[in-house]
Parts: C-alpha cells; structure tokens; sequence
C-alpha cells in the first residue's frame, strides 16, 4: 500500500529534491568547470572566464601535456606501479583470508590479532623508512609496492566472503579426493570473482591517486609515477621547461602553464573515468568494506 | 584421493614414529599454512619491523652504528620535543584540525543518506550517487591542485566575489583559512562516498514499518526520527569510535600539499613536522620519538573513546 502524503510532507519531499540537485551541482560545477577550462584559451578563461564559443577554444594544453617526457614517464611508472600493486595485494590478502577462515588453521585468533593490531598501532614514518632503506629497496618499485602490499580490511572482507561459502561444497570437493589446493583454486576462487575484481580495482586505484610513498623512496626522477609529477605541475608550478620553447615570452610560459594545469587534471584522471562504470555495478560491494566490525 | 593417501600417511606416522604431534598437523594442513604466510612474513617484516626500530626513539640514533649499537639516552626526544616552543602549536594544530573536521564531517555523510532515502524513483537515487561518489576517486593532488586553481587570486573564487570584496582574497596564503578550506574540501570529497554505508543500511528497513507508520498518522520527520535514525545508529556509533579514535592520525598527505610558507602557523601537524624533522633533516631518533608520541595517544584515544561509546550506547562498541 502506497504512503500517503501530507501537505507538509510533500513539501519536505520537494525540499529535499532541491537539496539533492544542490549537492549534485556542487560536485559537479568544479570538475566541469576544470573539463572546459581545459580546452579554453588562457588568456580567455583569465578576462572573461569560461567561453562556450569555438574560436574561444584550444588544444594547447594537451598538445603540451602529451609531448611533455616526464608526464608520459609517470603515466607509464603508474600504470606499471598500480597493476603490479593491485595484482600483489590482493593475492597476499585472499590467500590469508581464506587460510583465516578455515576453521581447521589452529592458531587463527593469534594470527588475527597480528594482524588487527597493525590497523591501530604502527613504528611510524622514519622507523619503516630506515627498514626500507636498509632492506636497500630505496629507489626501486618494490619500495612502493611491498611495504603496504598486506591490506588487513582486505583480508577480512575475504574472511567473512569465503565463510559464507557453504562448508558442503568444500566437503564433498574433499571426499571426491580433491586436494586442498584444488579444491582453493578450482572451487572456491572460481566462486570469488566478484570480490576479487572489486579488490584489484580499489588496489589498483588507491595506488594510482597515492604520491606519498612514492615521494619518500624514489629519488630518481625517472622512476616518479604520475601523482608525483602532476604534484610538480599542479603545487609546486615547476613546468618543465622543455615542455614550453625556449624562444616564447615569459608571459606565454605563465599563460601556457595554467592551461597545462587543467589538461594535466583531466588526462591524469582519464582511466579512473573509464573504470568508473565498473565501480558503479560494485558499489554495493564497496558497502561491506565499510560494514565489517 | 590424495587426501586419503594423507589421512592413512597420518595414521602410519602415528603409529610407527615418534614425530612430535604438531609436525603431523602441519604437514596435513600444510597449504593452509602456505596460503597464510606471505602476508603473515610481510606483516612481521614491514608492520611490527618498523614497531621494534621504534626504539631508536630512546636512543641516541647513529647510522652507523646501527639501532642495537646505539646509545640509550631514555626520554631525552620527548623531553624535547614537549618542552620545545613549537610543541603546543603543532600539538593543537593537530587537534583543532581533525576535532573540527570530525565534528563538521561526521553529520553530512548521514544527511545525505537520510535524504537519499526518501528519493522514490530507483534510476533518479542511482544517478545522484553516481554524481556524489565520484569525488572519491580523485586523487589528493588533483584535490589540492584544484584548491590552488580555483582559490588563486585570480582563480574563478574571487573573479566572481570580486565586485564585492574589492580586491582578491589570499586563500592559500592566509593562515586563519587554512582549516576551512582542508576541512570543506574533505566534506567534497568524501560525504558522498561515506554516506554509501547508511544508504545500505537504510535500504534493508522494513518498507511496511514506514506504512505502519504513515497509518498511525506519523509525518515524514516522525518517521526518520524514529524509524531509520534508530536503524542506522549502531553503524553511526562504530564510524564514530573509528573516526574519533583516529584523531591523532590526520593524513599526512593532503595538509602537506596544501602548506605554503605562509600558512604554516595554522597548517603545521604532527605528521609533517615528523616528515620534515626526520627525512628532510635527518633528525631521525627526534622523530621517531615525536612519531612514536602521536601512535601512543592514538591508541588511549581509541581505547577512550570506544570505551566511553560502549557505556552510551548499551554495549554497541567496535569491541
């Protein structure tokens, strides 16, 4: 039976419907604003902002952005970083987490809390810099990659995932004469699709956005992924002088380098947008993250 | 089969040698150990690794002479890091920033969910969270890269307040605006993700209490008041102890990229003084130390915190 509204109830539920479409356009405005900008010509966007007629436009920033070596270097650094890092982590965490959710692990409460406490309590910055460094994974990928390769959300997610797979069909797998291992890799991961693709997404993107590891433990310019070369264009203001020739005007740098600013934005984000779509059908997945005690 | 061919190995081994009875449990359930140790090594490694370096925190820390060979000098860095002048600055900096952002942060998440809720039409809802959701996946740098764009003196902010302010506002360099700006621009980027959670919960509610309801004559606010806000608390409660009890652990990622020269008063925290005392200076033992402090009243907070939820909430605690 459908409810029925009072006046003062329809009218809340229009306010409401207003409220909503504000909190859509506040999200919305900025990041379309930056998409426009992109393709505007600077000095445009600076007198009169933003212009919706052709002659205004230009693809002078991406031109610039895509010619310019280090941000292609840091794309492909990315790339490499954040397939590598998803692929890792999410094997390391499944694996424990199905190990955790045997009943038949004695010891899984020690090990649990091993693993719980890392979530509250950590040596700190330099303690893990001096390891890292020591270890001598300074300036190598596995500096980025291993270090926080063992997500503790993750391996509990897949715990309660893989207990609310019923025992009997691993019985019957083991009185068929399945062995452990066939019975993990042939069954159960076959089973587990969906909660691995989302894994290797979040991985994969947490990865992507991240610049603080990166910063900390790659020295060599070349090895930089792109969060910490867009931080140079977009904070730091340090366009690289090879992406502007040297024979323009000073004034043409500075007006080249904001248009640079909002290309950058947008091709940086350009794989998480077309990845978007498959987070849309996992959201609900992204929920029991959130719900597990 | 295989399995089988264990089970009578198992037997044999019972009866004909005199191997202790944990070696047998393990060779049976060997794979499981196996699944288990990657991230059982790594942890031990990079987790509680870095728990043991700690120490130096208490020690005289050379390079050289490694974290066993250096000296003990007791509380000597935390001494003076709580008795330095920059200590009560940095020390509520930190505080004001996360007590402020969690107590701004915390409500708009379930606001949003409250009124996600009431949207009727399936397709519309899911349009709306598209939308909401999306700034989560941009990156901090393009986060504060856009905070730069926009809130420049030249930037879209102050061409369009201009008329009124009479000359452009210094956002990113003024101090008292430091907090605003990080805290506003966290509610952007994450209050619709983190609604995500009580939409969930809310779409589980039983549609005929809300009938039930609306029959006894309820209005719509009678309804959230004493229909899904009770639903949604025990979830309220737990995103509260984690928030609350992470206080002290503010990222180190977005305050640090969005510190200029001249905002430091306001933007200078615990985890980029650790950052720039220790690996950009060198003064690895101090900020260890200060490093460790911040862990410590962490965990009293968490304990705190969760302890005091429990006692409000009748029993609904994180443990």
């Amino acid at each position: 039976m459908p409810i029925k509204h009072s006046s003062f109830d329809r009218f809340l539920l229009k306010l409401n419907g207003f409220f909503l479409a504000l909190a859509v356009l506040v999200v919305v405005i900025p990041l379309l604003y930056i998409v426009v900008a992109s393709f505007m010509d600077p000095s445009v966007l600076l007198s009169r902002g933003l212009s919706f007629r052709v002659s205004d436009w230009t693809l002078d920033g991406y031109q610039k952005i895509l010619s310019n070596p280090a941000m292609i270097r840091g794309f492909g650094n990315a790339v490499l970083y954040s397939s590598s890092f998803a692929l890792i982590t999410v094997t390391v965490s499944i694996f424990a987490g199905y190990a955790l959710s045997d009943d038949r692990l004695k010891g899984r409460g020690w090990f649990m809390t091993l693993f719980l406490i890392t979530l509250f309590f950590g040596g700190g910055l330099v303690p893990t810099y001096l390891l890292v460094k020591n270890l001598g994974l300074l300036d190598t990928i596995w500096a980025v990659i291993i270090p926080g390769a063992v997500n503790v959300w993750n391996i509990i997610l897949s715990r309660t995932f893989f207990k609310g797979i019923p025992r009997e069909l691993r019985e019957a797998a083991d009185v068929d004469g399945a062995s452990e291992a066939s019975i993990f890799f042939r069954i159960v991961l076959p089973l587990s699709k969906p909660i691995i693709f989302v894994l290797i997404l979040y991985a994969f993107v947490g990865q992507w956005n991240s610049y603080f590891d990166a910063m900390i433990y790659l020295d060599n310019p070349n090895l930089h992924p792109l969060q910490l070369v867009l931080r140079s264009i977009l904070i730091q203001n340090q366009v690289d002088p090879g992406m502007i020739s040297d024979q323009l005007a000073m004034a043409e740098m500075k007006r080249l380098s904001e248009i640079i600013k909002y290309a950058a934005i947008v091709i940086s984000s350009l794989p998480l947008v077309i990845m978007y779509p498959f987070f849309q059908k996992y959201f609900e997945k992204g929920v029991m993250v959130g719900s597990l005690k | 089969m295989q399995n089988l061919m264990n089970t009578t190995q198992g037997k044999s081994a019972l009866v004909h040698s005199g191997k202790p009875n944990w070696m047998k449990y393990l060779r049976k359930h060997s794979f499981l150990y196996l699944l288990l140790a990657p991230a059982l090594i790594l942890t031990l490694i990079f987790k509680y690794g870095p728990m043991y370096g700690a120490i130096i925190a208490f020690k005289d820390f050379s390079p050289i002479k490694g974290i066993l060979g250096s000296e003990w000098v007791g509380f000597k860095h935390f001494d003076k890091f709580l008795s330095s002048p920059n200590f009560e600055v940095i020390f509520m900096n930190t505080l004001k920033l996360s007590l402020f952002g969690l107590i701004l942060s915390f409500p708009v998440p379930i606001l949003l969910a409250l009124m996600l809720n009431q949207v009727r039409r399936a397709g519309v809802k899911k349009n709306i969270q598209l939308f909401l959701y999306a700034p989560n996946f941009i990156s901090v740098v393009v986060i504060v890269g856009m905070l730069f764009i926009f809130l420049s003196p030249t930037g879209p902010i102050n061409q369009m307040f201009s008329w009124m302010t009479g000359e452009p506002i210094m956002f990113m360099s003024r101090p008292e605006y430091f907090r605003w700006i990080y805290i506003l621009s966290d509610i952007w980027t994450g209050a619709g993700w983190s609604s995500i959670i009580y939409v969930a919960a809310l779409a589980n509610v039983d549609p005929e209490l809300h009938d039930a309801a609306n029959l006894d004559g309820a209005n719509l606010l009678q309804r959230i008041r004493n229909i899904d806000l009770p639903t949604i608390r025990p979830i309220m409660a737990i995103v509260f102890i984690l928030a609350a009890g992470g206080i002290m652990s503010i990222g180190f990622e977005k305050a640090y990229l969005m510190q200029t020269a001249m905002n430091l008063p306001t933007s200078e925290i615990i985890p980029t003084y650790v950052y720039k005392i220790g690996l950009q200076s060198g003064d690895y033992a101090y900020s260890a130390a200060v490093g460790l402090f911040n862990s410590v009243i962490n965990v009293v907070l968490l304990v705190t915190v969760n302890f005091i939820v429990k006692k409000l909430n009748e029993g609904d605690g994180l443990y």
